[in-house]
């Protein structure tokens, strides 16, 4: 049997309803791909997975697959995974957003997830747009993009995900394609197995929504275009600020360590059954 | 409703005589009842449950965690849920107001959590260090859908224990959320509660599935309406999900799925309406009028019976201590005894719509709405029985 009708035996639902949600050439299957790869490489029981999204094209993500999977509220999904993390840390919780699910209605809880450094792993898909609503633009459509809600053109500036995530603190933080899918698979593999706050950023094309109102192609050209501008992080250390302006750096940006916060927590207890009065 | 003692949890009971404030007490509560995981955020006047239980519960190996806002706040309280932990938070009037989100998530994903709301005057910001029974609505329609919802409430210190309790019990029970509403009065208030260690209380948890995972369907429809609930981690693997969904939990837009679907979450409640539903009758068997109260006001209400006993009239009064789902046996039990009923309450009017709605013009119902921030007294409330007899 090839290895991916085995993985797909191993881990798709077959008591789910197929077809799945997502558009014929969407960037998310490969993102799951990936995460599956990931998964059984590392060797998870499926049991102890817990596989927690938002609202959105990418929040549909987790009921496809045999693990415990949750489903939140818009933007949310880390807040449910910090309870389910911090109420039973021995399950591996994985978190799937998209870019308006984290860092639009997401974003305060997505930095703070990041300064407490919760042991979850974030994957966020980042194409640039709300797709599910029909392509209204996000915190990370760029400039002088055009979107259903910016007719005329963006005039707001992006957010760069992978960066924010930096600074609020993440102890791993990469970026990937899906171009660069096995590049991707690697990243999402040293993620999950990282202790602390993980942040993977897939940057992906919607090319039914943003694709189509800046004709930008297929989904085959804009995955051609993923590859044409990204930039290695180590390429990218040698080059300079005007050089890698509008590409996509990739690889692994931070690998730090910080005190995670349920060993932190495990101290308090032991504190607090020691200590007598405040 | 009915109080099992389980012999089993009942020791030699070692009695303690405490000096508490409602919050303590709802902490101690909630410590007896299991609750091992809190997530808040810091409101007016709510912080000392935040406050205490992150001392109390790392004592006992439980968590407490201080999120970024109250949408975080239940978010965290539901993820731990679902991983098993009996879990709660407290707030405030705007802090509720966030929390409405996730309470439906709460409702339609059938999480058991417990929300403490003590009450402030509102709109808005409006007097976070004054009492107030304005959300009594919002704790019923506050949050989006048709929905069923339990919220209880307390009067006293030691109720504050005992409804703590019951709320888990109840969420348990039923795999719903429950709000427990207390006043900024009974909430900052300290009375004499006599506590005993081995005190018969029951204590109540989810039902877990019994059948192999293959086996289990985790929002099938049963005789009580409340299907087995597995915990994450435990060998059920399954889908939660704020969508509406089939009976294995995934989504759904069947008409013949979704309508079962609703139906049953609002029957798991409705057919045990006399396990849920608590009320107090005081000295009502031949009172000509009632006083229906609830929470701080009850307090009142019920000095202004025995005031209004001893001028010769015949006053009583119904407390509810279940507001909702909305007490209707109760209130048309008392209105077949007094032809008058008196609604006094720190609103513009919230309960005593429905008891109108209940009465129906048999008999005639008046009001005592106050909303400056301050309680009602007996006096207000005699002097309003005088106006109205």
């Amino acid at each position: 049997m090839a290895e991916v009708t085995k993985l797909i035996h191993k881990y798709l639902r077959h008591d789910k309803k197929f077809p799945h949600v997502w558009c014929p050439g969407c960037g998310i299957g490969i993102m799951l791909g990936g995460l599956i790869r990931a998964i059984d490489r590392i060797g998870y029981e499926k049991d102890e997975v817990v596989l927690v999204s938002g609202i959105g094209c990418s929040g549909r993500l987790p009921v496809y697959v045999d693990f415990n999977t949750l489903h939140t509220t818009h933007g949310r999904a880390l807040t449910f995974a910090t309870g389910v993390k911090l109420a039973k840390p021995s399950l591996k919780v994985i978190v799937i957003m998209g870019d308006g699910d984290a860092v639009a209605i997401g974003g305060n809880h997505f930095i703070h997830a990041a300064r407490r450094n919760i042991d979850v792993t974030a994957i966020i898909l980042n194409n640039s747009i709300y797709g599910m609503t029909g392509g209204q633009y996000s915190p990370t459509t760029p400039y002088g993009m055009r979107s259903s809600t910016t007719i005329y053109s963006n005039i707001e500036q992006a957010f760069k995900i992978s960066e924010l995530a930096v600074t609020a603190g993440a102890v791993f933080v990469g970026r990937g394609t899906v171009y660069h899918a096995k590049l991707l698979d690697s990243l999402m593999e040293k993620a999950i197995l990282k202790e602390g706050f993980s942040v993977v950023e897939v940057i992906a094309h919607c090319h039914t929504q943003y694709g189509r109102q800046n004709r930008l192609g297929t989904a085959v050209e804009m995955m051609e275009w993923q590859s044409e501008n990204a930039v290695a992080v180590e390429k990218a250390a040698t080059m300079k600020p005007e050089e890698l302006r509008n590409k996509i750096v990739i690889g692994v940006l931070v690998d730090k360590e910080l005190p995670v916060y349920q060993d932190e927590y495990k101290k308090i207890r032991e504190r607090a059954k020691t200590t007598v009065g405040r | 409703m009915e109080r099992k003692s389980q012999s089993q949890r009942k020791k030699k009971s070692h009695q303690k005589e405490l000096l508490l404030q409602g919050n303590e007490a709802v902490v101690e509560g909630a410590l007896r009842a299991g609750c091992r995981f809190f997530a808040g955020y810091p409101i007016t006047p709510a912080t000392e449950i935040s406050e205490i239980l992150s001392i109390k519960l790392p004592q006992v190996d439980g968590t407490f965690i201080q999120m970024e806002d109250e949408i975080a706040s239940l978010g965290a309280v539901i993820g731990a849920s679902l991983a098993g932990v009996k879990s709660m938070t407290a707030t405030s009037g705007p802090g509720f107001s966030l929390m409405q989100e996730n309470l439906g998530f709460a409702i339609i994903a059938e999480v058991p959590c417990v929300i403490v709301n003590v009450m402030r005057g509102g709109p808005s910001t409006g007097l976070p260090t004054s009492p107030s029974q304005s959300d009594v609505m919002q704790a019923r329609w506050g949050t989006h859908g048709d929905h069923p919802i339990i919220v209880l409430s307390a009067s006293t210190v030691r109720e504050c224990y005992d409804m703590t309790i019951q709320s888990f019990n109840l969420s348990e029970k039923f795999r719903t959320p429950v709000i427990l509403l207390i006043d900024e009065v009974v909430a900052h208030m300290r009375e004499k509660m006599v506590l005993s260690d081995g005190e018969g209380v029951e204590i109540f948890d989810r039902v877990k599935p019994t059948v192999p995972p293959e086996w289990y369907i985790p929002y099938e429809d049963t005789p009580s309406g409340i299907p087995a609930m597995a915990n994450f981690g435990e060998g059920y693997r399954y889908h939660v999900t704020g969508l509406t969904h089939d009976i294995r939990g995934f989504p759904t837009s069947r008409p013949d799925e979704i309508g079962p679907f609703i139906a049953r979450l609002h029957r798991k409640i409705s057919q045990h309406f006399s396990e849920i539903q608590m009320a107090e009758f005081f000295q009502t068997e031949d009172a000509e009028i009632t006083i229906v109260a609830y929470g701080c006001v009850a307090r009142s209400a019920k000095r202004a019976v025995v005031e209004a006993r001893e001028k010769g009239l015949k006053v009583g009064l119904l407390r509810l201590v279940t507001i909702w789902p909305f007490m209707r046996s109760a209130v048309e039990k008392v209105l077949q005894i007094s032809k008058i009923l008196l609604v006094p309450e720190m609103n513009m009017g919230q309960i005593s719509r429905e008891v109108k709605r209940v009465n129906r013009g048999v008999s005639r119902v008046f009001t005592l709405n106050k909303v400056d921030g301050t309680i009602i007294t007996p006096e207000e409330i005699l002097n309003r029985i005088e106006e109205v007899s």
